[in-house]
């Protein structure tokens, strides 16, 4: 007769849940991050596109070279920023999840 | 010198006609109306002749023959069989079975009385 | 000036460097030892291959010729690693899960290991890598001439070096590439070397491009105004390419087999990723931060005509700066030997495996199964491979002369290697992918690039210059350059526009219209759901751990003892030892394949045993994917069973309607049989006692009367067998009808027993409780007259009690006017309850009765009504219950 200990007889089962339903939360919205940053590179990097273009028209002011490196450098490094933050997140995470080795099992 | 026949048949009316037949005749007529010990009644009553029913409850007559003639001593005892269903195929079981003579009923009195007589004659010579 | 002779030396010198880390990287991965060889910035460094000898030089060289547009080069990349979330992630996982050893394996494996595929890749990959590296070679080749021109005493003779060169790196390769084959024992020594050099290239050009800015330009302001006022000063892109190399480069960068052989099979650990994917974009962007100013100082300070793609050597070394220069020569040829070594292991693994294997295993028909050797011949394939890959890039460098620009040809490697792309990516998303579209985009997309852009770049024209300007056969629309008449557009943006798009077009498609085997289903569950069910890679470590899960495999498919007695037997037949698990040989392995295949079939039975003792694991979900699969499979083909089981349904009713025909025909003989006895039985009697009475003399008048009533009798009975005989033919032909009255049941049962005990000597008793009778009724009253009288006189007739008593109660149960007669007799022989109803049925040799129609009349009666007639079992004397339905009374009201 332990059925009814293995259900409710575990000390406080719901305070953990509580925890890495939040935590899952997190990583979950993390990831979606994760997956936005591509497109927002895209984004910036199409933006060049828009420039007007010495050969479209002599009159108009064609941006110089080195606005357009700086404004792509400075994109490229805001991406590797966000990049090393979400890597550090990411990282925690991982670090958290091979502490709990439970915590992979309710993901699915 | 008695004469006895053993009638196997379990109509009591047919019974009753055929004894009254034999006995006129002088025959003594023992009757038996079932076919489950039927060879055993024809083991102990020693009949000169025997007047077989095919339709008998508990066992059939041809079954009744086919065992009867499996006894040595009762391979050469003379056994008319009545039969009530007339088919051909009656006849030629019986003959398997090891039938002496083989009547279909409804028959004349005459004809009953001409087969016993034949029947025992036969065994009476051999 | 820095002579030849010194250039060599040092060259020999930073070799010798190489071979030294890369060796003692090897023995310290294989003494267990030097976590820093797995650390992520090893990983990160090896990734830098990507950056060859064509970014070393070329990149100056195209920024010379078109501004910005280099930088594409470097972005697509950049994409790609800062979104390894869901993509390298992926590709990582299956790789490590599935213990892929190149990206033609990787296909292969999804597509349901099919070698068609791989060979299409391995040629794929060997046609575009081969003048990758005939470039690499011409860039050492090239930079070498520099310094041989500026060297007096030149003894410099260009074949020769690229040979030595070649050679060497072939040498190299050999050493550190095929010292091991299982690719999970990954190649530290030459990732180790190629992250020295990725250090080395790096630092060499961002020694480089400080020492243009501050040395040359006077720092970062003068440099920006140099810029914007060379002749590349202004923004100037076209959209079209820019777009294009971004895709193109990102799209290259995770199909170049160099780039998955570092990235995918020398990978330690996932984990890696998440640093790689901020650390590589960084380095890539520091590899480009000085192009431009070096690009621009070049353009500045060299002569009209001079070679831009060699700005990064030229400019220091006509600026005095020698041992820059030399920095600057040992940085390319960094470049450069790290991309030609990677590649030659990565194309060789490919080469061996997918094409050499397979036909030497055919030529050895079975034999190389039982022999040990195959693992040398794996090696000894890998190598002369290596060597032959770095024959053909030699032999290509040679012939093509090395005229083109650097960056052109980089660019269409991009573009062949690309049309992977689709295949690929559907393989790890989308699971309707199949061999099929893999084969048919790739074709397409294979056929595309070679048309649109290999051959038509090819100098010295294999396609005709008429066949490029009108088509071929005078077909404008097929112009190689122009498809479907859409001119004037770049290219190379043009093949990768339509090579791609209608290589995804078709690989969609016939995906779409093809079915995928079973094997082909299990890979794809595996490859698309990779993160379901794989937490980490591991391989199989002992044989007993393969052989637990064999056992627990199999037990769940032949179910537990028979899988247990299988695998005793096993044990017992390798060594006697009954009570172990037995070692997983390939006898035993054929064996168990075969067992499980009788239950699952020989393709899902191949591929699981081969998944388990293959070192990954097949999760139930993926094997209940299949089955799911499976069953639609089924269905199909059950609609075409279902049609031919009611053909043999059909059939099977013919055989039972014949059978029953011929019972019906053998029932009619056997009662015409009865009908037969029964009726001469009477007509014996009557003919016996009137054939007395006529002749026999001296009867008493006893005698005379007593036959005479005898005669009489046995009439009646003949009699009444004929109105039974007809009564039952009215009743069962159906053409019986019914004179329906009202009237309750208690009149009907009075009158049934009073005409049924009439004028019998023997009474039965019969109790009735009338209280219960009154119950109205709307039927034949003289049909359920007929059948109470039946009952009741057999109760009369056989009831052998001392003092029989019939008792008739009647009630209501669920619906049904329910009759039981039940008399207090020794009742029915359970054997005879059944037979009762028949025709001819008579229980026991009482003759007193009828000829057993009866009670055969009565349940026709009673059906003719509507209700039934039936045996009660479970009483002492016999039993009876006539139920009628209540319908039948409510009608009367």
């Amino acid at each position: 007769m332990n059925s009814p200990d293995d259900g409710k007889g575990r000390p406080s089962p719901a305070r953990p849940s509580l925890f890495l339903e939040r935590q899952g939360y997190r990583r979950r919205r993390l990831a979606d991050a994760a997956r936005l940053l591509p497109f927002l590179g895209a984004a910036l990097l199409a933006l060049p596109l828009l420039w007007p273009d010495e050969s479209e028209s002599e009159s108009a002011e064609a941006l110089s070279l080195s606005s357009a490196m700086f404004y792509i450098f400075a994109c490229w490094g805001i991406l590797i920023l966000i990049s090393v933050v979400f890597g550090i997140a990411a990282r925690r995470m991982a670090a958290r999840e091979n502490a709990e080795p439970g915590a992979e099992s309710w993901r699915r | 010198m008695s004469r006895k026949v053993l009638l196997i048949e379990d109509e009591p009316n047919i019974t009753e006609a055929i004894r009254f037949l034999l006995t006129r005749e002088g025959w003594q007529v023992e009757t038996h109306a079932e076919g489950t010990d039927a060879v055993q009644v024809i083991l102990s009553a020693q009949p000169d002749l025997v007047i077989l029913d095919v339709m008998l409850p508990g066992k059939s007559g041809m079954d009744v023959l086919r065992d009867l003639r499996e006894h040595e001593e009762m391979k050469a005892l003379p056994v008319l069989m009545l039969t009530a269903r007339g088919q051909s195929r009656d006849r030629e079981m019986a003959e398997q079975a090891g039938v002496s003579r083989f009547m279909t009923k409804p028959f004349s009195n005459a004809e009953v009385l001409t087969a016993v007589r034949d029947l025992h004659a036969q065994a009476s010579q051999s | 000036m820095a002579t030849l002779n010194v250039l060599i030396l040092v060259c020999l010198g930073y070799v010798v460097l190489l071979f030294g880390v890369a060796f003692a990287a090897d023995r310290v991965a294989a003494r267990g030892g030097g976590k820093w060889l797995r650390s992520p910035l090893i990983y990160t460094l090896s990734l830098s291959i990507y950056c060859t000898a064509w970014t070393f030089y070329g990149a100056v060289g195209n920024a010379a010729r078109s501004g910005l547009e280099f930088v594409t080069i470097y972005l697509g990349p950049t994409l790609v690693m800062i979104s390894w979330w869901w993509g390298l992630r992926k590709l990582v996982r299956i790789g490590r899960s599935q213990r892929v050893t190149s990206i033609a394996d990787l296909i292969s494996s999804r597509y349901g290991k099919s070698n068609t595929l791989a060979v299409c890749v391995t040629i794929l990959a060997v046609l575009g890598g081969t003048p990758y590296i005939a470039l690499q070679l011409q860039s050492i080749t090239l930079s070498f001439s520099i310094f041989a021109e500026a060297d007096p005493t030149g003894l410099y003779r260009e074949g020769s070096s690229v040979f030595w060169v070649a050679a060497g790196l072939a040498v190299f390769a050999i050493l550190f590439g095929t010292r091991n084959l299982d690719a999970n024992e990954r190649h530290h020594g030459v990732v180790t070397a190629i992250a020295l050099e990725s250090v080395v290239k790096l630092f060499a050009l961002l020694a480089v491009g400080i020492f243009v800015v501050w040395g040359v330009a006077g720092g970062l302001g003068p440099m920006m105004d140099q810029i914007d006022a060379s002749e590349i000063g202004q923004w100037h892109v076209d959209a079209g390419r820019w777009t294009t190399f971004i895709f193109l480069s990102a799209a290259a960068f995770v199909c170049l087999p160099r780039m998955f052989q570092v990235m995918v099979v020398e990978n330690d650990d996932e984990g890696h990723l998440r640093t790689a994917a901020w650390a590589f974009p960084l380095y890539l962007l520091l590899m480009s931060l000085f192009v431009v100013p070096i690009a621009v100082v070049g353009l500045d300070l060299m002569p009209e005509g001079s070679n831009p793609d060699l700005f990064v050597l030229t400019v220091p070394l006509s600026l005095g700066n020698d041992w820059l220069a030399m920095l600057s020569f040992i940085g390319g040829f960094s470049s450069a030997t790290s991309m030609v070594i990677v590649t030659a292991m990565a194309l060789s693994t490919m080469v061996s495996n997918h094409l050499v294997m397979p036909i030497w295993l055919n030529t050895q028909e079975g034999t190389a199964s039982v022999s040990g050797d195959v693992r040398t011949i794996v090696l000894m394939a890998r190598r002369v491979s290596i060597a032959v890959i770095m024959a053909l890039g030699y032999f290509y460098y040679s012939l093509s002369g090395g005229g083109a620009a650097l960056a052109s040809i980089g660019l269409v490697a991009f573009a062949g290697i690309s049309q992977i792309l689709p295949a690929l990516v559907g393989g790890l998303f989308w699971r309707g992918a199949t061999r099929t579209g893999a084969l048919v985009g790739l074709s397409v997309g294979f056929f595309l690039w070679i048309y649109t852009l290999l051959l038509p770049g090819m100098e010295g024209g294999i396609i005709p210059a008429s066949v490029i300007e009108n088509g071929p056969f005078g077909w404008g629309w097929l112009r190689p350059q122009a498809l479907f008449g859409i001119e004037g557009i770049d290219p190379m943006v043009h093949t990768v526009m339509w090579s791609l798009s209608l290589n995804t077009i078709a690989f969609c498609v016939a995906s779409m219209l093809s079915f995928p085997s079973p094997l082909e289903r299990l890979q794809g569950a595996q490859f698309v759901n990779v993160f379901d069910h794989s937490v980490s890679a591991r391989g199989w470590t002992g044989s007993v751990a393969q052989s637990e899960d064999l056992m627990i495999m199999t037990q769940r498919i032949l179910g537990t003892i028979p899988a247990q007695e299988f695998f005793q037997a096993e044990a017992e037949r390798q060594n006697g030892r009954p009570g172990r698990l037995p070692e997983p040989t390939p006898q035993f392995l054929e064996r168990l394949e075969r067992e499980l295949s009788g239950s699952v079939g020989a393709a899902t039975a191949h591929a699981m045993i081969g998944q388990i003792v293959g070192g990954a694991s097949v999760s139930v979900e993926d094997l209940l994917a299949v089955a799911d699969e499976s069953a639609q499979m089924l269905e199909y083909s059950s609609q075409l069973e279902a049609k031919s089981a009611e053909l043999s349904r059909t059939a099977r009713q013919l055989r039972e309607a014949n059978a029953k025909l011929t019972q019906v025909s053998k029932q009619k003989d056997a009662f015409l049989s009865q009908v037969s006895h029964e009726l001469r039985t009477p007509m014996t009697s009557i003919r016996a006692f009137s054939e007395i009475l006529r002749d026999a003399e001296g009867l008493s008048a006893e005698e005379q009367t007593r036959y005479a009533a005898i005669i009489h009798d046995e009439s009646l009975r003949l009699t009444r067998l004929l109105d039974d005989l007809l009564d039952l033919s009215v009743l069962e032909s159906g053409q019986v009808s019914l004179n329906m009255d009202d009237a309750t049941l208690n009149e009907v049962l009075d009158r049934a027993v009073s005409s049924a005990l009439a004028g019998s000597d023997r009474k039965i008793g019969v109790r009735r409780v009338r209280a219960n009778e009154r119950i109205p009724l709307y039927t034949d009253l003289d049909r359920l007259g007929q059948v109470f009288i039946n009952l009741i006189s057999n109760a009369q007739k056989y009831c052998d009690a001392d003092e029989p008593v019939l008792t008739i109660s009647a009630h209501d149960v669920g619906g049904q006017m329910v009759i039981d007669f039940i008399d207090n007799g020794s009742g029915i022989p359970t054997e005879a309850q059944s037979l009762v109803f028949e025709k001819f049925a008579r229980v026991g040799s009482d003759k007193a009765g009828g000829a057993g129609l009866g009670l055969a009349i009565c349940r026709e009666i009673m059906q003719r009504l509507g209700g039934e007639v039936a045996y009660l079992p479970g009483h002492a004397g016999a039993a009876f219950r006539v139920s009628l339905p209540l319908a039948y009374r409510q009608a009367a009201q």
